[in-house]
């Protein structure tokens, strides 16, 4: 069976050049490309979701402005959310016409993406009742929040790599009072993003691949 | 004239938070154009018109919870 994933590789991108380039990608699905995944990381950034509350931004416009951190408002589900160098941003440009149009069974299913990635490192993830994301243990590690015009879906999956996690001193993290971890500081080593890269890649292969059926209602008959 | 609901957007999702309104009363709008985006858990949704014309009114309004199959906005003709 052919692969209906294409991958894309931004490597470091700029967050707004990163988005322009996902509404792009979002055109050509809907004008009948394959489903997209995007890959980047994006210079130390704090972008506000939709839902963002008040007072989840713990430093002032001007100590961000000294730090280099900008700050975007975005039409993401969810509050607050840092990026930075060392997270894993997958941006999964999908077509949910062809995988169920459910967007809560689409934030599930890029959970299970990420607790399948982290298990390969031998990390044991969790998801925490009532909220969208992946823990481990009482830490924070991956955050989630999307978008979606005409069922096909932007925005997407943070996962902290080798993230600087000091970095998320500067905010209280999805309006949550939790500490955000990565995989790096959990196995005490930094690892490589092309390799990181690869078993995203085939986890969300594997997920959607299994889902695609069961959300054509062919599964049994197949 | 033609009314616009919120659409099913999964199992379970029984109501979505309107977060805003790409257009309002009087503006002209194609099928398929982003009228108002709604949030439900960490999604938003963007619903299309599905009338060219115009945007004759607004049912709903930012902040606001709003139950599947509600009217969101209709679209008259000219």
């Amino acid at each position: 069976m052919s692969d209906p994933l294409q991958v894309t590789h931004l490597g470091l991108i700029d967050y707004q050049q990163a988005y322009r380039r996902q509404l792009e990608t979002v055109d050509e699905v809907r004008a009948g490309a394959p489903s997209q995944l995007l890959f980047c990381e994006h210079p130390a950034v704090l972008t506000l979701g939709r839902m963002t509350k008040p007072g989840t931004v713990l430093w002032s416009p001007e100590q961000l402005e000294k730090a280099g951190v900008q700050l975007v408002k975005v039409d993401r589900g969810g509050d607050v959310t840092l990026h930075a160098p060392g997270q894993l941003v997958v941006y999964p440009i999908v077509d949910l016409n062809r995988y169920g149009r459910d967007l809560h069974r689409h934030l599930r299913l890029l959970e299970d993406v990420a607790m399948a990635v982290l298990r390969r490192f031998d990390i044991e993830p969790r998801r925490e009742p009532g909220q969208t994301g992946v823990w481990v243990g009482p830490d924070k590690l991956v955050s989630i929040g999307i978008g979606v015009k005409r069922w096909i879906t932007y925005h997407g999956i943070g996962i902290n790599v080798n993230t600087d996690l000091s970095l998320f001193r500067m905010i209280k993290p999805c309006g949550l009072n939790v500490e955000m971890s990565s995989i790096s500081h959990i196995i005490g080593r930094n690892l490589d993003m092309n390799d990181v890269m690869a078993k995203v890649r085939d986890e969300f292969f594997r997920v959607y691949a299994d889902n695609k059926g069961v959300y054509h209602g062919t599964r049994n008959a197949a | 004239m033609v009314r616009v609901t919120l659409p099913e957007l999964g199992e379970g999702i029984a109501e979505a938070t309107v977060a805003c309104f790409h257009l309002k009363p009087g503006d002209p709008v194609n099928v398929d154009d982003d009228v108002v985006e709604v949030v439900t858990d960490k999604a938003t949704f963007n619903v299309a018109s599905t009338a060219a014309g115009r945007i004759a009114e607004t049912f709903v309004a930012e902040g606001d919870q709003v139950p599947v199959g509600a009217a969101l906005f209709s679209v008259s003709d000219s």
